[in-house]
């Protein structure tokens, strides 16, 4: 095979995966952060502790997430038939994308915003804020270098999981890969597509990294705040017994 | 280090009897995993209006939860809270959560925290004008009103920058300048110096003080330090297992008898420098004390009298404080002495004679 014969498909397949990728990753976002934030505020000490529906979200989160995605992708058919009318092509695996990328998002968003500071969401409380101010104001913009750290290993692997929709006539690199590396034993062109691959992974790694250390520095984090501290404020935490000193007996 | 230049001349309290934070039976029984814990033990506290009232106590006798309780942070088990003559605990939350009327009553009390809790992703201006933004304050207005209490806590230079480019002192005067932003009437200070050096807690209560004295802020403080009450506050409480053991303005603690909280604030020690020596408690409490009476006392009896140790403090020209002194004899030798400073109005403990009136037990 030739460059000139290799290069219209790579190109094409380069932007199916960032196509599908592109657009499952939004919708991950979109749906992914909500069902994050809600994990966190419906826990035990939550701003709206809720032990049930927290109990049920997390368990169709969990089992979301561990469902290996090849399964998913052939389980979700003729949900995805339903939605796009086929089930071929690139339009088609965006669903199947979207949807294991939800909970996989949701999970790394949980795990972020727990790392915000609970006297921070106390300090928004003692303003007066609601608990959509402290979301706003607080939990979201304190974790986002987090959330792009998130945002970007959601999409490298969302490009691990596209390559598998090519198995299945979702088009892209994977595609490329299995049709000509792999059915026709196009090694030249396998490796180029390994090369891209790697080319783009790195790009999405360093610019996601640079944003988020950006972001980072700019905040930085305040001194002596202690992390991890559940939502509500426990009992008080730093309390020194030097109010012994004072008193004489 | 006066964080406002323009208002250096004298200021003087305003203390008002008009009462701004109330609370009668106040209890909060924490239930966790089927085990009670009570931190709150049907506490009762007044504080007037324009006056720093301190409340100290160990760590776990309930100071943490009693201040989280005024602004109802923390939704008390039983009793009532009354913020400027509203009952706080009336207003309706689900579990949990406030409603609308308690979260504007909150917006009206001021509260800073030991660990600052500034947000490290807005600069120092855009953390003043937070409370502004749930007010629902204009831009123009919210930028203009940052900027001069920044000027007030004296941080006008550090509005573009973010919170963990300021030390300690400074973000502690940011966390002020945050809860001032709400013209509250009333600030609550939880342990606001406790993670601060000597030295800039010194600056920050004197902040406090200043703006206690010139915007009439009602300043309720908890804290571990004796050295905090004795600074700045008018009025103090003990707190010990969830309950209030003694409260009551600075020299009404002093002619307690027995007070704990008087002899650490004004502690003298120092013991009889032989047996037949009488050590004795001065007690000056404001009302009485303006005689030079330990002269009076030496050349009234003509005996010699040591000073073994004395914490004294000038307040509106009134001696307050205690003293330590030690008389030549035994105890029935300095009786008419001794009867001779009870008539001046000065409270006498006798050291080694059992006092009457000294709770036992309470050390």
């Amino acid at each position: 095979m030739t460059w000139s014969e290799m290069q219209p498909l790579l190109s094409q397949a380069c932007w199916d995966t960032l196509y599908m990728v592109g657009w499952s990753t939004l919708i991950a976002i979109v749906g992914g952060l909500p069902l994050g934030v809600l994990l966190v505020l419906t826990d035990r000490g939550g701003l709206l502790q809720n032990v049930v529906a927290n109990k049920v979200i997390g368990q169709v989160v969990n089992i979301a997430r561990s469902m290996p995605f090849i399964i998913l992708m052939v389980a979700l058919m003729s949900f995805t038939r339903t939605i796009t009318g086929t089930t071929i092509g690139r339009e088609a695996a965006i669903v199947p994308l979207a949807i294991g990328a939800i909970p996989f998002f949701a999970r790394l968003v949980e795990t972020a915003v727990r790392e915000v500071d609970g006297g921070l969401v106390e300090a928004v409380q003692s303003m007066g804020g609601n608990t959509w101010t402290v979301v706003r104001k607080v939990l979201v913009p304190e974790s986002l270098p987090s959330l792009i750290s998130s945002a970007t290993t959601t999409i490298v692997a969302l490009i691990g999981y596209s390559a598998m929709a090519g198995t299945v006539g979702a088009g892209g690199l994977g595609d490329i890969a299995i049709r000509y590396g792999y059915q026709r034993f196009e090694t030249g062109l396998m490796w180029i597509t390994v090369a891209v691959l790697a080319v783009v992974i790195a790009i999405i790694q360093f610019a996601g990294d640079y944003a988020a250390r950006g972001l980072h520095r700019r905040g930085g984090h305040s001194g002596a705040v202690p992390k991890l501290r559940l939502l509500k404020a426990k009992a008080p935490a730093a309390e020194v017994a030097t109010a012994e000193t004072g008193k004489v007996s | 280090m006066h964080p406002c230049p323009a208002h250096t001349h004298a200021l003087h309290s305003t203390v008002t009897e008009t009462p701004v934070i109330t609370t009668t039976g106040l209890t909060k029984v924490y239930r966790s995993r089927g085990r009670e814990v009570t931190a709150l033990d049907g506490v009762d506290l007044h504080v007037r209006e324009g006056e720093v009232y301190g409340v100290i106590g160990q760590s776990g006798a309930g100071k943490s939860s009693l201040i989280r309780c005024v602004n109802l942070l923390e939704r008390p088990t039983s009793g009532t809270v009354t913020v400027a003559g509203q009952d706080l605990t009336a207003l309706a939350g689900r579990g949990p959560r406030a409603g609308r009327e308690l979260r504007k009553a909150r917006s009206r009390i001021g509260m800073v925290f030991q660990h600052f809790n500034l947000l490290s992703s807005r600069t120092v201006q855009d953390n003043v004008e937070l409370p502004l933004e749930i007010l629902g304050v204009s831009g123009k207005e919210r930028s203009r009103k940052a900027l001069e209490l920044l000027d007030l806590v004296g941080l006008s230079d550090k509005a573009k920058v973010y919170p963990a480019q300021l030390s300690g002192g400074q973000k502690q005067r940011v966390g002020i300048a945050r809860a001032l932003a709400g013209d509250p009437k009333v600030l609550l200070s939880d342990e606001a110096t406790s993670a601060l050096d000597p030295e800039t807690t010194r600056s920050i209560l004197q902040l406090l003080r200043d703006l206690n004295r010139q915007l009439g802020l009602t300043v309720l403080l908890i804290t571990h330090e004796m050295d905090v009450v004795k600074t700045i506050c008018d009025s103090a409480a003990l707190m010990e297992n969830g309950r209030i053991v003694e409260s009551g303005t600075v020299s009404e603690l002093l002619a307690t008898p027995g007070s704990e909280l008087a002899s650490a604030l004004f502690p003298v020690s120092g013991d009889a420098t032989g047996d037949d020596r009488t050590v004795i408690d001065v007690t000056f409490h404001g009302e009485a004390a303006t005689q030079p009476v330990i002269s009076q006392l030496a050349r009234t009896y003509n005996i010699d009298i040591s000073i073994l140790g004395a914490a004294m403090d000038t307040v509106a020209g009134k001696q307050v404080g205690r003293m330590r002194i030690e008389l030549p004899g035994r105890y029935e030798e300095n009786v008419v002495p001794i009867g001779f400073l009870r008539e001046q109005g000065l409270q006498i403990d006798v050291q080694g004679q059992e006092p009457v009136l000294v709770k036992e037990g309470a050390k």
